[in-house]
């Protein structure tokens, strides 16, 4: 049995995607039987196999979920070698996302992740143009050019905490994140 | 357009801050962009009008960056599959000598893309923060990228120019750089011939043309003279832009635009289309076509015309002194493009200032016309109808007794003054029969007397009888 561990935030080509903390475990095919009981070590979430019982669900599973896990994991021969991330790379997507990679063990969850990620280059994909979005199909609707909204400034000035004269506030300019170096200067005086 | 491109927000120059913003432009979650159908036909319209291939289909991206007056964090923009690419733009330029020519040139289109504008930030130093408006966020924009085909100030400057009356004579944008509706990015770089192009630098915040000609000339001298030096040019805006983040917009499916009516999908709702034929079709009359028609027309020069198409109002203006008089267009032509627009230019006026009515200008040339006044008389007129507007040129003309003096009794007396007064000249004339200079000096004279209101042809046929 392995297990990956997913931690903190995934970034991928500029957009942060958080996934909450969760411990995920691959099961070997022969499935694991798992009644939760009023136990209060419980890993969050369940796991999904045979035989689990739902205790806080009121409808019964869809006919089209499977009743065992059917996919298995990728064995390590079949990806292709682990990435090493140099420095400066984990710096420039530091700045470009902010983020923060700081420890160790960010650096090696962000690792994990990107392997977890590999295991997409054992589909073949030759001659598949790359899907944009599952609207691809659909038609873009256009709107004609008539003014249907705006004029509320007050409902929006309120979600802000701070506000000058009808104007929302932000700290001043756009300041870039200082060096790696610097950074970890900066922050190890930090509270976080 | 009259709303945003992905919202339903209102459109204006100026508003109470945050007052045209929608919840999508303020990015709040759970909202969505809707493309609007104006901003599609907008892009279309300025593709054909500038020979592009428009792309039946293109898709929208993502482009994200930090900054505090874009709300979501990114620009929804064409980065991959623009609206239309690979069109030209012709410019004319006015040269030679006498700066009378009409040089045309091209400078090609890469692509012209649609994109949101961000919102405006208020940097407040003082207080350490920046105010934000976004009034702007979202507003449609359409980018055109042009290629490396001019070489200095002047030429950019007429391009802009020209681009500038054929968005304005679509109605797709109108083009005010003083009001941020038409805005330059300045890409400018310098290299020696045979060799590539060198590494460039953007100069950006250009709010007039004439700034933009004196700002790229600017920039290629300092680059020549930091090259000649031995240094080398800094790019400071390269750095940024390698690193900003592009990714396909989800939320949008592909544009697809129609051919024509005939390549419609059955059932389609016709409000749902934008039929690329029937735009071509509804074009109106582009700068280039105008000014080869008043060519045509008037029987005018090609740099006339030129001139009256780029002065704003100048064409009307030209055509209401036709309607009024019945003088040639092409003895009108000049009054409107060197007396009228001299002053005007003078004075930094635009043609809707103009002291001068076209009725008044008209009337002044009937004047001169029908042998009332000579044409040195007219200029002078005219100058005084500047100074005082509400004066016609008949009233200005009897109040100071310009009027043309064709009296041939009161000719022939003056003429005779002249003759008798010059004996030596008079006989120069005799002996090589027909010498013009005398002639002139004579006629000059004659025109002394009489405070140049004499009639010239007059003058001339009483000289040349009595010095024959």
């Amino acid at each position: 049995m392995s297990v990956f561990s997913l931690a903190a935030s995934r970034t991928f080509r500029g957009v942060s995607v958080k996934i909450p903390r969760m411990l995920f475990s691959l099961l070997p095919n022969d499935g694991y039987s798992i009644t939760i009981l009023n136990s209060k070590r419980i890993s969050w979430p369940q796991s999904h196999s045979a035989n689990t019982t739902r205790l806080l669900s009121s409808e019964p599973l869809n006919q089209k979920i499977p009743k065992v896990a059917t996919w298995e994991p990728v064995p390590e021969e079949q990806l292709p070698p682990p990435a090493h991330i140099p420095a400066d790379l984990v710096d420039k997507l530091e700045r470009l996302a902010l983020v923060d990679f700081r420890t160790k063990q960010g650096l090696a969850c962000l690792e994990k992740a990107i392997r977890f990620a590999d295991q997409l280059h054992v589909v073949d994909t030759t001659g598949v143009e790359p899907m944009d979005s599952v609207l691809e199909d659909r038609v873009l609707y256009l709107r004609e050019d008539a003014v249907m909204e705006g004029d509320c400034a007050e409902k929006l000035l309120q979600l802000s905490k701070t506000t000058v004269e009808e104007y929302f506030v932000a700290p001043p300019g756009n300041i870039p994140l200082p060096k790696g170096e610097e950074r970890t200067a900066m922050l190890k005086n930090s509270e976080f | 357009s009259s709303t945003k491109l992905f919202s339903g927000a209102p459109v204006r120059f100026s508003a109470p801050p945050n007052s045209l913003v929608s919840f999508f432009d303020a990015s709040l979650p759970g909202t969505l962009p809707v493309l609007n159908k104006r901003c599609v036909e907008a892009a279309v319209m300025t593709g054909l009008a500038l020979n592009c291939a428009v792309n039946r289909k293109s898709l929208f991206d993502r482009k994200h960056y930090f900054y505090a007056d874009l709300p979501a964090g990114y620009q929804i923009t064409q980065q991959r599959l623009p609206i239309a690419v690979d069109g030209v733009l012709t410019y004319s330029l006015l040269g030679g000598k006498k700066r009378n020519q009409v040089m045309r040139q091209n400078v090609t289109i890469k692509q012209i893309q649609l994109e949101q504008d961000s919102g405006k930030s208020l940097h407040d130093d003082v207080r350490s923060q920046t105010l934000i408006d976004l009034n702007r966020a979202g507003v449609g924009l359409m980018e055109l990228v042009m290629e490396p085909d001019m070489s200095c100030g002047e030429e950019a400057a007429a391009a802009v120019r020209e681009l500038q009356l054929i968005l304005q004579a679509l109605g797709t944008c109108q083009g005010n750089m003083s009001e941020g509706q038409l805005r330059v990015d300045a890409n400018v770089s310098v290299h020696r011939p045979g060799e590539p192009l060198g590494v460039r630098t953007e100069v950006k915040n250009i709010n007039s043309i004439r700034y933009l000609a004196r700002a790229i000339d600017y920039e290629i001298q300092r680059q020549i003279d930091v090259l000649q030096r031995g240094g080398t040019v800094q790019n400071e805006t390269r750095a940024y832009d390698s690193k900003s983040g592009f990714m396909p917009e989800p939320n949008l499916p592909p544009l697809i635009l129609y051919e024509d009516d005939a390549s419609l999908p059955t059932g389609i709702d016709a409000c749902q289309v934008v039929v690329v034929q029937k735009i071509k079709e509804g074009l109106p009359e582009l700068p280039s076509v105008k000014r080869d028609r008043l060519v045509q027309t008037y029987g005018i020069l090609p740099e006339h015309s030129f001139t009256l198409v780029n002065e704003d109002g100048l064409v009307d203006y030209f055509e209401a002194v036709l309607k009024a008089t019945k003088k040639e267009p092409r003895k009108v032509i000049g009054w409107v493009t060197n007396e009228l627009l001299g002053h005007l230019k003078q004075q930094d006026m635009s043609v809707c200032q103009s002291p001068i009515s076209p009725s008044a200008l008209a009337e002044l040339l009937e004047l001169q016309e029908t042998g009332h006044i000579s044409s040195s008389v007219a200029k002078q007129v005219f100058q005084e109808m500047w100074r005082s507007p509400g004066k016609t040129a008949l009233q200005i003309t009897q109040e100071q007794d310009l009027g043309l003096v064709s009296d041939t009794a009161q000719l022939h007396i003056i003429c005779q003054k002249v003759v008798d007064s010059h004996p030596d000249e008079v006989r120069v004339h005799a002996i090589r029969s027909g010498n013009k200079k005398v002639l002139n000096k004579l006629m000059g004279l004659v025109q002394k007397e009489t405070k140049g209101r004499a009639d010239p042809v007059l003058v001339r046929a009483i000289l040349q009888k009595k010095t024959s």
